[in-house]
């Protein structure tokens, strides 16, 4: 059952008795007027609802769709493609595995939405590689809506066509980097494209406009074309318009996937009254708020937030509201919506050991700084760990995430260095005491995480 | 290469979904594996022929992915999330308790052939940790306990067919 | 005077000087124009742009506009346009001229960033320097000096890579050297296409290799030893044998084929021991073959002439050539002269001097091989145009002598001057060899300097200088590398000597004294000096052999002329 807390739209049928992912089930529930609707309107009118809705991407950057849409070359002469990115791989988050697997036809009603609107011809769907089930779900759920007339040629008995195939990853983080997703989709090895000047809008797939949405923005755009932008707009807190999926993981009691208006509550009401707070007998120490790219937050910590208006609040984490300019003002981001959260058995150096591992086992190797430094990294976390650890590791760490952070081909550079430039400035002393920590008994509740 | 007709006939569908035939690659291997359990050299010069690439071209690709083996597995696939959150959740100790029922070490196949377990990175299944899969089955909250029953039932699968 | 047009200029500024550059360029090529020098390794101004290995990045900035009124926003301070920098560095490779760009490659942060990028590059390399055969030219090592920090703070394992791998019959692999910089990977894809090398497993674990059953063989494999910008890859014909601060370098041209690729010639103390392509971007771009590296063993050959023979005795110089000049007047005029598209311009204007004097009709042996597309042309001669140019020849020539063979079969030639040519492998038989009386002027013995009654020895490319005229008419010179063996005078001095001798003109002895007699009396070499031919090479006008059907096909640089 949803909290009470929660508004769920993209999840309303998630976990609901009797739902199930086929056509039959979906039409019962009015799956697909939308689209009917849809394709009656001009296409133009589509990405203005889109705009006005103020939807800003889930994939974690939070960058606005309509703006994105707005971006396309469309007068290129060359086709225009849409990638859907399936290929949630952010550790900490686990919202597209629930649509794709539990209501696969919202993503395509959505997908076919987005593609009419933009005037596109063909879509692939790029699953990561370790949803079997779900790229087989979404296969069978294409050939029924292409059997329907809601895929395919002359949809909804109209003029247009458009057709969707699943592409299968294959268990690499960097295919979720949208250039490194196009490049691995041409079939090649996913080494993310220098932009400028390969910016997918323009010079995209195949080198033709792309565009490439994440699953949840393109389920919102169905109910943005269903109850129109401004409606849409007026969910959630200007700017951070609509809901937002949830998860959370880790130290809480109950963990799991959640939908809320964005901004609506905070992240203390979320995993205390939500996720039932710590476990029996524990404190959080640390939480991790949006995918494990993010910096991370103290629960000790105080956030000084500057008003417009020149006013300061003073918040704790509980006090931040889940929408992405707050996360923001807070010195990190709301990314993907995945929150880690950390109770006092975690030690911080061992917990980004747990990470630097794996960022440089999904490092691509492309360029030097993310190549080399995100296995230096690990290794000097590793050796931490597993061997002599040093006082002055922990601003070694810090100072080879700063040659990596903005000097990298793509986005994984920073993604890479934020865990150790926030695990090192928030818990140093945790770092320069790892040494003597070692020498004391191990907690005998301890975990191991590297 | 002996592949079945169906495989053949799936091939050379998914060939079509591309402008492009390099597209393709993935799809392929991932039908080739399927079918063959891993990807050898032969089949990676057979793709690059059938989609009219260099050997090396298919090769720098088989070797980025994981999920691509060159030599073939278990017979039963033990995927455990390494990963951050399903870590903070005894998730190594998950993957100790296979390899003790198992009597073997990550990234081996164990002794009696029936199985070869690795950690990998985040199955986004966070939520729900420590997440195991097994060969493309998704299983949660595998604490220990949990690991032995799997185990058990691996173990008897395996009973009953060499009966 | 014209003004070429300039409107493909565009001005950017770096480091707070202007240049104008064609648009287009990228900005490490920019700055090179101004003398600054902006390291980098996976960047290659004749491959495409990969941009990974993230040395040359620069703070970037654009003149600043006024959004609202697209007016200039001007900096009170300078009184100059106020420049809005990006706050993250760039890369200059990929970072093309473009109005109003301005660069800053001397800032805190490029030096923190160059300083990074080099420290990662060495954590995992094995700093085997003292055996490394790339220390003089690893650009690991010159930018590790120029631009590091100058201390490892690594104490981590190394990763550990395969060390020693023949990639092919040519070219050695170091695996752990690698900086992953994909110049040879783009090289053997773009320019020899070959795709055989790629990068396996990925991260900091990905590793150069050539896909498992192929092999790096092709003729242009050696090129990727030339742009590995470490130690990575090694020739494994130079390796190991000298160290390259002890070598000099002489410009030459490749024999080849009628591209006349530019090449290098390394030496020291008269010692060849490399050689490799010298960039000139109408003809070869940085690029040559693997085949045309072997040639400088011809230097020291066991079949080597070093002295002169006349009636099979060895003889000074003077004596054989009073003996050759005796044989060929005492023929009369039944004296042949077989030149070749092998000699010089130089060597070919005196050939035709010879016989102009001698009054015999001269060929030369045309030499034809399988064109590449790339920089072997079918035309093996390196030299065929300027048999033409020099009035040696007027029609191209065949691969065989027959006319001669005729003419000595029905007894009208009874002596044949042959210059650098075996008269055997041009077809005429023992029988042909046995009935005349032969004066050979070559480098190596075989079987026409068997046959000969007098022997010359002579100079092969790397001895001499002298020029050569390559399939677009482009005038290219070579210059001596290397002196010749003990004894052997210079080929010019020997036709010159010998033309005197048979009562000919006394002309130059060496190119720069022989040049005014070429660009006196051939219209194509008007106002050339030798001295002046520029290292580029000149272009020749080559009209007046248009309607001459030159058989050689595309190149890299090349176009065939239509066929009309």
């Amino acid at each position: 059952m949803p909290h009470p807390l929660e508004r769920r739209v993209i999840f309303q049928h998630i976990d609901e008795p009797g739902y199930s992912p086929d056509l039959a089930c979906y039409l019962r529930q009015g799956g697909y007027a939308v689209l009917r609707k849809s394709v009656q309107r001009p296409p133009a009118e589509l990405i203005d609802e889109v705009k006005r809705s103020g939807l800003r991407g889930r994939g974690g950057a939070g960058f606005l769709c309509g703006l994105k849409w707005n971006l396309v070359d469309r007068k290129s002469g060359k086709p225009i493609y849409l990638i859907v990115n399936a290929d949630e791989s952010e550790p900490g988050t686990f919202k597209d595995r629930y649509i794709i697997h539990q209501d696969p036809h919202q993503l395509i009603e959505g997908i076919m939405i987005s593609c009419y609107a933009n005037n596109v011809k063909q879509a692939y769907i790029y699953i990561r590689g370790e949803f079997p089930h779900g790229a087989r779900i979404l296969e069978t759920a294409i050939a029924e809506a292409r059997a329907a007339n809601f895929v395919g040629p002359n949809i909804c008995g109209g003029a247009y066509s458009c057709e969707i195939y699943v592409h299968r990853g294959a268990g690499a983080y960097i295919c979720g980097e949208e250039t490194g997703l196009i490049e691995s989709l041409e079939g090649k090895r996913p080494y993310p494209r220098i932009k400028p000047p390969f910016f997918p809008a323009v010079l995209g797939l195949y080198q033709c406009p792309t565009i490439v949405n994440n699953v949840e923005t393109l389920c919102h755009v169905k109910h943005i074309a269903d109850i129109g932008g401004g409606a849409y707009a007026g969910i959630g807190t200007p700017n951070n318009t609509g809901t937002r999926l949830i998860g959370v993981s880790g130290h809480v009691q109950r963990p799991g996937y959640f939908e809320f208006e964005s901004g609506k509550i905070t992240l203390g009401r979320l995993l205390h009254e939500v996720c039932g707070g710590p476990l029996p007998g524990r404190k959080f120490k640390a939480i991790i708020p949006g995918g494990s790219s993010s910096k991370i937050l103290r629960c000790d910590e105080r956030f000084k937030i500057k008003q417009k208006d020149g006013t300061v609040l003073d918040w704790g984490y509980e006090d931040i509201p889940l929408d992405f300019d707050s996360f923001a003002a807070c010195g990190t981001m709301g990314g993907s919506g995945g929150v880690i959260v950390m109770d006092d058995r975690v030690n911080l150096v061992e917990a980004l050991g747990n990470l630097n591992a794996f960022y440089a086992h999904e490092s691509c190797g492309q360029c030097t700084p993310c190549r080399e430094g995100s296995l230096w990294m690990k290794k000097i976390t590793a050796r931490m760990v597993h061997g002599e650890a040093r006082v002055e590791d922990g601003e070694l760490l810090k100072n080879v995430a700063d040659q990596i952070a903005g000097r990298t081909v793509c986005p994984f550079g920073e993604a890479c260095s934020w865990p150790t430039q926030s695990f090192v400035q928030k818990f140093g002393d945790e770092f320069k005491a790892y040494a003597e920590t070692k020498r004391q008994p191990r907690p005998v509740d301890a975990l191991t995480l590297v | 290469m002996n592949l079945k007709p169906e495989t053949l006939q799936r091939i050379d569908e998914v060939i079509t979904h591309y402008p492009v035939k390099r597209s393709a690659v993935l799809p392929l291997l991932h039908l080739v594996q399927e079918e063959q359990g891993y990807i050898s050299r032969e089949a990676i010069e057979w793709i690059a022929a059938k989609l009219e690439l260099q050997p090396i071209n298919v090769y720098e690709v088989v070797t980025f992915y994981p999920m691509f083996r060159q030599h073939p597995v278990g017979r039963r696939h033990i995927k455990v999330c390494r990963t951050l959150s399903c870590a903070l959740n005894g998730g190594y100790r998950t993957c100790e308790e296979f390899e003790k029922e198992f009597a073997t070490q990550r990234g081996a196949i164990s002794p009696d052939g029936e199985v070869t377990i690795e950690f990998v990175e985040c199955l986004a299944s966070c939520g729900s940790g420590p997440a195991v899969m097994i060969d493309d089955d998704l299983h949660e909250k595998v604490d220990c306990a949990k690991a032995r029953a799997l185990a058990a039932q691996i173990k008897a699968e395996a009973a009953a067919r060499t009966k | 005077m014209t003004q070429p047009a300039q409107t493909d200029l565009i001005t950017v500024t770096i480091d707070g000087r202007e240049i104008a550059v064609p648009k287009g360029t990228n900005m490490i090529e920019a700055a090179r124009l101004l003398g600054i020098d902006i390291p980098h390794y996976c960047y290659h101004p004749k491959l495409s742009v990969a941009g990974n290995c993230r040395m040359c990045l620069v703070e970037m900035g654009m003149l600043a506009f006024d959004p609202a009124t697209k007016q200039p926003v001007m900096d009170p301070a300078s009184g100059k346009q106020k420049v809005n920098w990006m706050p993250k560095p760039v890369i200059a490779c990929f970072t093309n001229a473009a109005p109003g760009l301005h660069i800053r490659t001397n800032t805190p942060l490029v030096r923190e960033c160059r300083e990074g990028v080099m420290e990662f590059l060495l954590i995992n390399h094995p700093l085997d320097c003292p055996i490394c055969d790339q220390a003089g030219e690893c650009k690991l090592q010159e930018q590790a000096t120029a631009y590091g920090r100058g201390y490892s703070r690594f104490i981590e394992q190394k990763n550990v890579k395969p060390k020693r791998t023949l990639l092919g019959p040519r070219v050695m692999l170091d695996d752990e050297r690698c900086v992953l910089c994909s110049r040879c990977i783009r090289f053997s894809k773009e320019v020899a296409k070959d795709d055989v090398l790629g990068f396996v497993d990925r991260g900091s674990y990905s590793t150069l290799t050539c896909y498992p059953g192929r092999r790096l063989e092709n003729n242009y494999s050696l090129n990727t030893v030339d742009i590995c910008p470490v130690g990575a890859l090694t020739s494994v014909d130079f390796r190991f044998k000298m160290r390259v601060w002890f070598l000099k370098q002489t410009p030459s041209i490749d024999t080849e084929s009628s591209v006349g690729v530019n090449t290098t010639v390394w030496s020291r103390e008269g010692v060849i021991y490399r050689i490799t392509p010298r960039r000139n971007d109408a003809v070869n771009d940085t690029w040559m073959p693997d085949s045309g590296r072997e040639l400088y063993k011809q230097v020291r050959a066991e079949n080597r002439l070093t002295a002169a023979l006349a009636a099979g005795q060895s003889a000074t110089l003077d004596a054989a050539l009073a003996a050759a000049a005796e044989l060929l007047k005492s023929a009369a005029s039944a004296v042949a002269v077989v030149g070749s598209g092998r000699s010089s311009v130089d060597e070919q204007f005196l050939t035709r001097k010879l016989a102009a004097a001698l009054k015999a009709p001269a060929w030369i042996v045309g030499r034809a091989g399988e064109g590449d597309g790339i920089l072997l042309s079918t035309d093996r001669n390196p030299n065929t145009r300027g048999a033409l140019v020099t009035g040696l020849i007027k029609a191209l020539p065949g691969p065989q002598l027959g006319e001669l063979a005729a003419a000595i079969d029905a007894g009208k030639v009874t002596t044949v001057l042959a210059v650098n040519e075996d008269l055997a492998a041009a077809g005429l038989t023992a029988a042909q060899l046995a009935k005349v009386r032969v004066i050979y002027l070559g480098t190596h013995a075989n079987a026409t300097s068997a046959a000969a009654q007098v022997v010359l020895p002579a100079l092969t490319v790397f001895e001499k200088s002298g020029a050569f005229i390559n399939q677009q008419f482009r005038l290219q010179k070579f210059v001596t590398a290397v002196p010749g063996p003990a004894g052997v005078s210079d080929d010019l001095a020997t036709l010159a000597r010998l033309l005197v001798a048979v009562g000919g003109p006394k002309l130059g002895e060496t190119a720069t004294t022989l040049w005014p007699a070429l660009a006196a009396e051939i219209p194509a070499l008007a106002s050339v000096s030798f001295a002046g031919i520029p290292d580029e090479g000149l272009p020749l006008d080559s009209k007046p052999w248009a309607g001459l059907r030159f058989g050689e096909g595309a190149s890299l640089h090349f176009q065939p002329a239509a066929a009309t």
